[in-house]
């Protein structure tokens, strides 16, 4: 075969099937690949070639024993740097962990890896998965495949450029606000985020815990549906994990979505980019042509959103962050004296400047004085946003709307400006605040050269993860990812 | 007590203490309360540590049950009402030995609240309210002696890091250093009981904080109050009380004012140090722990559990009272402690005369295995061979002062009282014919004595009983001599 780093699943197991291409043969090609085109994108933070080979021939042995494919057999897989790999460093494109070796897997990679999967290395994101835009990395930033002068999105911007640049077929990335649907949007690939609980945080390092999901990007909706009823599912070390069985998500991708009732928040749809707005426009209609009845709907607590989003992450944050001072392991300042100025040195040195800022944001919200004015208000806050999703479900199946307000933008055009950089998120942080599943899948390009992706996002009910990849699947097949 | 405080006692007569106990139980699971590494105390630092409660980047809690069953068990008997649903939340604050940088405990949706305790100081009975009873994780062990670099370096052990803690806190309802005493004393006792906690003060499984505060006597505001820490000992509780309550008075008297502060017993100087408030004071900045589930009691778990309670100190103490006809004093002595009460119980009941068993229980037995270092659960004699002695007395094969060479025996040993009797041949003689010919033969040796006994120098006669006790090395039973020499000096 010509090539081989483009493949679906699908294809790779009938091309290992036919034996026309092997695992190894794959696994190569996207380390060659990774060689010639990563330098340009810098979707990785590093590789394990020869890891990744020998999973690969682990997997053709088996194909020559005669056993049967394992879902995710051959499939090269990336791994954002916030989950952890055993035997191969996770960084968390910090400085702080810039050497960190965890001593056990996520469950998400063992379940990768249990399904066959063959792991090429580890992505860049923000630090900590703070950011929009994979330039808080404390290495390098990502560049955007489509238009390398400007961001991947973030903070799994890597993640979602390693898939839309044919470096990986299948990643994981995670999302606390927007982080895989919002870079999924910005390099025109697909980005899940299942319901809160559905995916296991064990070995997540932990951004936001209330926020966190592990959840994968694909070049196509049943990419990401196989590899998400892989990862998914209750595991006994993350008690947030939900006990409820997971679907065959592929069996409800059968195109058919006549009689689903799409709700359009009007919400969404104000003071956005109007190209951005417009292909999701047409996405809508695009639904609506195959059956689907279009519903607008009110979401009234949005424009609470960002600034209770805000709150609690970085509440959560200046928390699970404070294990990070220098006493057991990653990083600590060469020279300091006494206790306290070890921490002060090692975090100051060890910590970008995103992560600071919300460490101390996050402080100040749970100070006693300001606790019940923040933090309490934002939870309650989020209540109401969770409560404005729970009733508009009464009415409808799926919520459409716009990923992003904005397309990609250039590198370092929002560095200096993080309110900016904040408002970004405006269309993810819901469904992240209220906890359920949400997709974002391409949608057009925008006018203008290089031609820029739009994401559309789906959200569906609590646990109706096989909703969401059905409507995303047909919108898919009906050429909804290029729409025009 | 203190050397540096002198007032009149008077002037401290003028003063009413005003003190709450904060303890905290290490509960005796055998894997810590969020992962399943070992509680086991003593083991080689960071041995028994895990991704968990190392605090790893990724790693995340999960609550034991048999914590929660225990911390159930510990509320229930302490009175207090459990809440259905209570929360975890995190305490931030760092320190080397708390490796996540915060402390899973709970803050303002504990596990139980408003229990009681009754104690006794004097004849007076009084009952101490319990605010809450909440659980929490333990943070490691800073080791800052014991290595050749010392001087330099602090070491940490995280084996304790994750082990069940229950913080039991007190209303302000004590009164003196002696009702702390007392309230801690039976604390104690409630939860080895319990069997929830070894109470092993050294060892660091129970640890005790107090607020104390002094008002003028009679007055009903509160004064401000200080934190004691460090109260590792009952010795030292009542000695820091003391002197807290005194520094308190002094201050007072001398026109200052106290000042909220945290203070550091040295049991070494027997006072208490301010500690610097600036470096101390935290603001903790709690919120519910995300990576838990509300902890949810249902009526279920509460009911198994309270059908698992067993019977407990006061109530033992009382049926002691009734069933056995013991003395207060006794009963209460006996109900100190679940095995000692226990080993009793077992001892009367096969000797079938429990006073005598209580007294042997609380005099010989107690006095050995005080002596040996031993716990009454390492006894040499069991309960049934202690029963087997009372009965040799009882049925007088052997004399009451002969008993306490053969339980001496028995402790040595470990063999029955019955063994000992026989190989040594301590039968006691009771046989007025055998005694009979022993003391014709001595008087017949010693006619002027008992010449003077027969002219009514009565007091001749213990000389006699000595005499004839001597000859069968102590074997005879007192009062059948004195019986038959009565007769043969006649």
């Amino acid at each position: 075969m010509d090539n081989l780093t483009n493949l679906t699943i699908e294809e790779i197991h009938g091309a290992l099937a036919k034996r026309e291409a092997s695992a190894e043969e794959i696994a190569r090609a996207h380390i060659d690949r990774i060689r010639t085109d990563d330098p340009r994108v810098r979707s990785y933070l590093s590789t394990c070639e020869e890891k990744a080979l020998e999973q690969a021939r682990a997997v053709d042995r088996q194909i020559a024993a005669g056993e049967p494919l394992r879902p995710l057999s051959g499939v090269p897989v990336a791994v954002k740097d916030v989950i952890l790999t055993r035997g191969l460093r996770t960084t968390c494109a910090s400085k702080i962990l810039e050497n960190y070796m965890a001593p056990y897997d996520a469950t998400a990679v063992q379940r990768l890896e249990s399904a066959g999967a063959v792991i090429l290395g580890k992505t860049n994101c923000d630090e900590f998965a703070m950011g929009s835009s994979t330039e808080n990395s404390g290495f390098y930033p990502t560049h955007n495949p489509h238009d390398l002068t400007r961001v991947p999105g973030g903070s799994s911007g890597g993640s979602a450029a390693a898939v839309a640049a044919n470096l990986a077929t299948v990643s994981l990335g995670s999302d606390t606000g927007g982080s895989i649907r919002q870079p999924a949007a910005f390099c025109g690939v697909v980005g899940m985020m299942g319901t809160y609980g559905r995916v296991s945080r064990y070995g997540l390092v932990a951004f936001a815990s209330s926020l966190d999901h592990i959840g994968p990007f694909g070049r196509s909706v049943r990419d990401v549906a196989r590899t998400m009823k892989v990862i998914a599912g209750r595991d006994a070390l993350d008690s947030t994990s939900a006990d409820i069985s997971v679907d065959d998500y592929e069996k409800s991708l059968d195109g058919n979505v006549r009689g689903v009732k799409v709700g359009v928040p009007n919400e969404y749809f104000e003071g956005l980019n109007p190209d951005i707005r417009a292909n999701v426009e047409k996405g809508i209609k695009l639904l609506e042509k195959l059956g689907c009845k279009i519903v607008p709907i009110r979401l009234p607590h949005t424009e609470y959103a960002i600034g209770c989003y805000y709150i609690i992450c970085t509440a959560e944050a200046s928390s699970n962050l404070a294990r990070y001072d220098g006493v057991r392991y990653g990083f600590r300042a060469a020279e300091f004296s006494g206790l306290r100025d070890m921490y002060r040195k090692t975090r100051d040195q060890g910590f970008g400047p995103e992560v600071k800022r919300r460490i101390m944001l996050g402080t100040y919200v749970l100070s006693s004085g300001y606790y019940d004015a923040y933090y309490l208000k934002a939870q309650k806050v989020r209540t109401l946003i969770a409560r404005d999703f729970v009733e508009a479900f009464d009415d409808v199946d799926v919520i459409v709307t716009p990923t992003s307000p904005i397309p990609p933008f250039k590198l370092n055009e929002k560095l200096d400006d993080p309110l900016q950089m904040y408002l970004a998120d405006i269309y993810t942080v819901t469904a992240s605040l209220a906890g359920i599943p949400g997709i974002s899948v391409p949608c057009g390009k925008l006018p203008g050269e290089p031609p820029l992706p739009v994401g559309m996002q789906i959200f569906a009910r609590y646990f109706d993860e096989s909703r969401l990849l059905q409507v995303a699947d047909a919108f898919e097949k009906a050429g909804g990812f290029s729409v025009s | 007590m203190s050397t540096l405080v002198t007032l009149s006692a008077d002037t401290l007569g003028q003063y009413e203490p005003v003190i709450g106990l904060e303890v905290h139980v290490q509960l005796l699971t055998r894997s810590k309360i969020f992962c399943s590494c070992s509680t086991h105390f003593g083991d080689p630092p960071n041995q028994n540590t895990c991704p968990v409660c190392l605090g790893l980047p990724g790693a995340l809690p999960v609550l034991n049950r048999e914590a929660v069953t225990m911390a159930v068990k510990a509320a229930l008997a302490l009175n207090c009402r459990i809440n259905p649903r209570s929360r975890f939340a995190r305490k931030n604050y760092f320190y080397p030995d708390l490796p996540k940088g915060y402390q899973i405990s709970q803050y303002d949706e504990p596990l139980s609240e408003g229990g009681w305790i009754d104690i006794e100081v004097g004849d007076t009975r009084k009952r101490i309210g319990i605010t809450r009873v909440h659980m929490e994780e333990d943070a490691g062990k800073s080791l800052h002696e014991g290595f050749p670099d010392s001087a330099e370096r602090t070491y940490i052990d995280l084996n304790r890091s994750g082990v069940p803690l229950i913080e039991i806190v007190s209303e302000p309802d004590l009164r003196s250093p002696e009702e702390a005493y007392d309230y801690l004393t039976r604390l104690k006792t409630l939860m080895l009981y319990l069997e929830v906690s070894d109470c092993n003060m050294e060892e660091g499984s129970l640890r005790v904080d107090a607020n104390v505060s002094v008002r003028k006597k009679g007055a009903a505001a509160f004064g401000t109050k200080t934190e004691v820490k460090n109260l590792n000992s009952f010795r030292f509780l009542q000695r820091a009380l003391a002197y807290e309550v005194e520094r308190q008075i002094d201050v007072l008297e001398n026109g200052g004012e106290i000042s909220q502060e945290t203070r550091l017993f040295d049991s070494r100087e027997q006072r208490t140090y301010g500690m610097r408030s600036k470096e101390f004071a935290h603001d903790y900045r709690y919120f519910p722990e995300p990576d838990l589930l509300p902890l949810v009691v249902t009526e279920e778990w509460k009911e198994h559990v309270l059908r698992s309670l067993p019977e407990l100190p006061g109530a033992k103490e009382s049926r002691f009272q009734a069933e056995y006809a013991l003395p207060k004093q006794d009963a209460a002595l006996l109900t100190a402690s679940r095995a000692t009460a226990d080993f009793f119980e077992r001892a009367a009941k096969a000797c079938g005369e429990p006073k005598l068993a209580a007294n042997w229980v609380l005099n010989d037995l107690s006095y050995l295995l005080q002596e040996n270092g031993k716990s009454i659960l390492e006894s040499p004699v069991t309960a049934e061979n202690l029963a087997g002695l009372i009965k040799l007395v009882a049925k007088d094969t052997i004399s009451g002062k002969m008993a306490k060479d053969v339980l001496a025996e028995m402790f040595k040993t470990g063999k029955t009282p019955n063994q000992i009797v026989s190989e040594k041949g301590l039968e006691q003689i009771t046989d007025p014919e055998k005694l009979a010919v022993i003391a014709r033969e001595i008087i017949a040796a010693n006619p002027k004595q008992a010449e003077q006994y027969r002219q009514g120098k009565t007091a001749t006669m213990g000389w006699f009983v000595g005499q004839v006790m001597k000859a069968t090395r102590g074997q005879a039973q007192p009062q059948l001599v004195q019986e038959v020499l009565k007769r043969e000096l006649a």
